[in-house]
């Protein structure tokens, strides 16, 4: 404990708490919600009433409060510093939003109300709607999927569907980039597609001969990430998406970089025939620890007809209408989740594209693309950036600088926690060595992109130094220190059980 | 404008220190003919707080609340009275505003909080096992139904007549493109359907719910037994978690994967999103299962704490070869779903569910009062069928609405196509249903069915 100074008595730290369990704390007979008593009737569950205890714990309301309050101080959050979270883009959530989804007449709807009940749910949506299709540009939006995975699984069944139609369901492969994000390829795999790599050039773009290259009459598709994971734009996207489509291929883009290009660049007019948007990322909703999210996708006119049900749209008498079962010529290829989406989340973003406008948002991915050029024209200094500049919204360095040092970029995103900030994304994407990959996003203050950049330059001159046991013993202030994963994964325990002697009692 | 922290100064110093002209010189990578030099005009400009406020309040008056007067719906929403507490605590900016656990050393809060989610979900389940969640239930069954293919290698899956329509319907559409075959059996409202005749040796997995879609309580034993002897997984789903504060988990009846809709506890209706699926299952087969999982482990200086573990089954690790390309899973809802479950603890849990189902046999014995009025589900938790022979349900329910009653969910609402169900209402009673709300259900059934 020496690393940590000198040990207190209780292992508390001050305001940092140890918290058992919650099966280690209560009573089974104390409860935490007080309830009326349940008529006294017979009842008619056939016989299938559950026999014994469940093993739940039991608490009073104070003693719940307490124990969730001291879990969350021990999380890093966007709300408490700098979250340079590359891909992920950690941008403020703004409370308006929350206040918002919270409104009765939003939060205390039910699915299934009659349509002429939820007349105002039903314009966020079209509202929504109309929102990302005039900043993309494209055809028709799918709000139903639930995160930018799920997202990705509509555009791609989306293409299959289309292929499908017009007889060419036997084009099996879809080209990803090396650089892609891991759900690009998982995802592809799940509409029944084969994955052929294309690699990247040594301006960190893809490599436009290769590329044609890979081309030809098997291909059903490609997906890009563009802004790409390396944080440069491609800027062969037009003729990659007019080589995709003379192919006779569609052009699906990973949204997940779209923050760099809101309010600036019409993805419809980069030949894009699908993308997901996280909402969670470019239209601050929050991430919630891991969700939930949200990643309607945008379709070209080609995709638009296969777009999955449900749809919204709005009657000529200014109502809106919830299309659930196929109509017309509509061709859906089914349904993504279960109800109508994740309404919430649509709320939250909706309350945030109305706060920022169009203005605003051309503002942000404005904000944001100076505020990485800033994080990548200072951090050059020392840090070793992957490719020459500029960067779109993020900006890539790798571990040439650290090299000899002693000091993995694991080690030194580890000392950056005890700096109080939180790491960018490492060892992603794949294709240079030791990767960081920092997002500052447009929500940072110069005043906090000084301060980051002060820290990180401090500590790549410490690393270069030769005090690599600064590095290597991090992180030394935190509620833990360095987890052994390796004995997580080779001996799982993912529940609780009681403890030995309770269970013999048992 | 107010999220955006830069003035005009820093603007200028920071590109100064670039040695760019103007932000406009950063975009030089994208095609010129691409790029606007102004905002999209055919959007609106930014706007205040309170203008916003005024704007989105406007839009939710044009809503009815479910809670603004009697509220009998189910159908795999339940709207259940949710503790002040549980919102307070979630909008606590550590846990709404951080990201998945990738740095255990600072995400130790979010990381304990799944790891107590997954115990409770296993436990309520009746099963070893669970994971740190998935979108919803009807996502879950798609990957349950997924996961079993990988189980037993088998390409065919089953889902009951009984299961959610959204459930099987996601499924179906999931697995659209894979080699794994869906066979979703028709709406099954009076449970005659013989599962047990139809397993083979060809069939990955049975899909079933319970109580099922129409509300019926089964016991669930044999037809596992007949799935293990046919060498398949039964899959069950639950789409009212309260029930099982009641009712034989599936665990005790031989389930092997159950999927559950969790927002239900923790969560308001929010108009079906975001849910919470819960995903349990046993351990054998845990690393072939989806989704994030929080795992024990010591940090270096000997302490217990929880990562996120087992990634090697996942995308970023396996990529194609991944067993889901799931990435989120639905975190703060579940985080809201742990702390009103930690809040009713097991006395209240158990006292939740017995005032639910009580609530419903006192509906059940109010309608079978109604003339004209029958009710299908024997056995249920606190969800039934009733039909309204000659009537057109849909239409029942649009008149009960304009008198201030939201009735039921008709069954033609998922089935237009099936005629013979066009009398089918589904209604439902929770601990928030009043004996008032229920005699004027009946009252109301009773004038629109003379």
């Amino acid at each position: 404990m020496t690393e940590r100074g000198t040990p207190t008595l209780t292992g508390n730290r001050g305001l940092q708490i140890e918290e058992p369990l919650i099966f280690e704390q209560g009573h089974p007979d104390k409860t935490g919600v007080d309830l009326p008593d349940p008529p006294d009737l017979p009842d008619r569950l056939g016989g299938l009433a559950r026999t014994g205890p469940i093993g739940l714990s039991g608490l009073s309301e104070p003693e719940v409060v307490r124990h969730y309050t001291r879990l969350s101080q021990k999380n890093y959050a966007i709300d408490a510093g700098f979250y340079p979270l590359g891909s992920c883009t950690m941008k403020h959530n703004p409370r308006l939003n929350e206040r918002m989804a919270r409104l009765p007449g939003f939060a205390d709807l039910h699915p299934f109300q009659p349509q002429s009940t939820v007349q105002g749910a039903l314009a966020v949506m079209h509202r929504l709607s109309e929102w990302l299709l005039g900043l993309t540009g494209m055809e028709a939006v799918a709000l139903s999927p639930a995160a930018g995975a799920h997202g990705e699984l509509c555009g791609m069944q989306a293409i299959r569907a289309a292929l499908d139609a017009r007889g060419a369901g036997d084009r099996r492969v879809v080209l990803v980039p090396d650089s892609a994000h891991g759900t690009n390829p998982a995802t592809a795999a799940l509409c029944g597609f084969k994955v052929r790599g294309v690699p990247g050039d040594d301006r960190g773009r893809v490599d436009l001969a290769a590329f044609r290259e890979a081309l030809d009459d098997q291909v059903a598709g490609v997906m890009l990430t563009n802004p790409n994971t390396c944080g440069l734009f491609e800027n062969d996207i037009m003729a990659l998406a007019t080589a995709v489509h003379e192919a006779g291929a569609y052009f699906y883009l990973d949204g997940a970089n779209f923050n760099a290009l809101v309010g600036r660049v019409k993805i419809a007019d980069l030949g894009v025939d699908a993308m997901h948007i996280n909402l969670h990322k470019t239209f601050s909703t929050p991430h919630g620890g891991g969700g939930p999210g949200a990643g309607p996708t945008v379709l070209s006119p080609a995709l638009a007809p296969f777009a999955p049900l449900p749809h919204v749209v709005a009657e000529a008498d200014g109502g809106y209408r919830l299309i659930e079962r196929v109509e017309g010529d509509m061709q859906p290829f089914g349904r993504m989740k279960g109800f109508h989406g994740q309404f919430g989340v649509f709320v939250r973003a909706l309350s945030y594209l109305m706060s920022m406008g169009a203005d605003g948002l051309r503002q942000a991915s404005g904000d944001a693309v100076l505020n990485a050029n800033y994080l990548l024209a200072r951090l050059s200094e020392t840090l070793t950036p992957s490719f020459e500049g500029p960067c779109m919204h993020e900006a890539l360095f790798d571990d040439r600088f650290l090299k000899g040092t002693g000091v993995s970029t694991l080690d030194f995103a580890k000392a950056m926690i005890d700096e109080g900030v939180h790491p960018m994304t490492m060892y992603f994407p794949l294709v240079v060595h030791g990767a960081m990959l920092m997002e500052p996003t447009e929500t940072e203050s110069r005043d906090s992109l000084d301060a980051f950049c002060d820290a990180v330059l401090a500590l790549a001159d410490k690393a270069r130094s030769g005090d690599a046991a600064f590095f290597t013993e991090a992180p030394r202030h935190t509620p833990r220190r360095r987890l052994d994963e390796t004995r997580a994964a080779r001996h799982p325990v993912l529940r609780w059980e009681p403890p030995e002697p309770a269970k013999a009692a048992e | 404008m107010r999220y955006l922290p830069l003035t005009d100064h820093d603007r200028r110093a920071m590109l100064d220190r670039i040695g760019a002209g103007s932000v406009d010189d950063l975009f030089c990578d994208v095609p010129a003919e691409t790029l606007a030099d102004a905002p999209f005009d055919a959007l609106p400009e930014h706007a205040t707080e309170m203008a916003v406020e005024r704007d989105l309040s406007a839009l939710a008056t044009r809503n009815r609340a479910a809670g603004s007067g009697p509220c009998f719906l189910g159908a795999g929403a339940y709207r259940h009275h949710v503790p002040a507490t549980v919102d307070h605590l979630i909008q606590r900016g550590e846990f709404l505003t951080a990201y998945t656990p990738y740095q255990p050393e600072v995400s130790q809060g979010t990381l304990q909080t799944l790891f107590e989610f997954q115990t409770q979900v296993a436990l309520i389940t009746g099963m070893e096992v669970a994971n740190a969640s998935m979108y919803d239930a009807a996502t879950g069954v798609a990957e349950a139904a997924a996961m079993a293919s990988r189980v037993t290698r088998r390409k065919r899956v089953l889902v009951a007549g009984g299961v959610h329509p959204h459930y099987a319907e996601t499924t179906a559409s999931f697995l659209r493109y894979t080699d794994i075959k869906v066979e979703v059996l028709d709406p099954d409202p009076v449970g005659i359907a013989d599962l047990i005749g139809r397993v083979n040796e060809g069939h990955a997995c049975v899909v079933v719910q319970n109580p099922d879609f129409f509300g019926r309580l089964s016991d669930l034993s044999a037809l596992a037994s007949e799935c293990h002897a046919q060498g398949a997984l039964l899959v069950v789903a639950v789409a009212e978690p309260v029930s099982l504060g009641l009712v034989k988990p599936p665990g005790e009846m031989g389930a092997d994967i159950v999927v559950g809709e969790g927002h239900a506890i923790g969560s308001s209706l929010n108009f079906g999103g975001p849910g919470v699926g819960l995903f349990a299952t046993r351990k054998k087969f845990v690393r072939h299962m989806p989704g994030r999982l929080a795992g024990e482990t010591e940090d270096q200086d000997g302490r217990r704490g929880w990562v996120l573990t087992l990634s090697t089954r996942e995308q970023h690790i396996r990529r194609e070869k991944a067993t889901s390309n799931i990435c989120t899973n639905s975190g703060l809802v579940a985080l809201a779903w742990t702390i009103h479950m930690s809040l009713l603890g097991e006395a209240g849990f158990s006292r939740l569910a017995r005032l639910n189902h009580g609530k419903a046999v006192e509906l059940v014995g109010l309608l079978e009062g109604v003339s004209g009025l029958e009710v299908v589900t024997p056995t249920f938790f606190n969800e039934v069928l009733v039909r309204l022979p000659g009537h057109d349900a849909a239409a029942v329910v649009e008149t009960l609405a304009g008198k201030g009653i939201l009735a039921g969910v008709p069954l033609s609402r998922f089935w237009p196509t099936f005629p013979e169900l066009a009398d089918g209402l589904l209604v439902c009673a929770t601990e928030t249903t009043e004996r008032e709300d229920m005699e004027a259900l009946a009252r109301a059934l009773t004038e629109a069915l003379a």
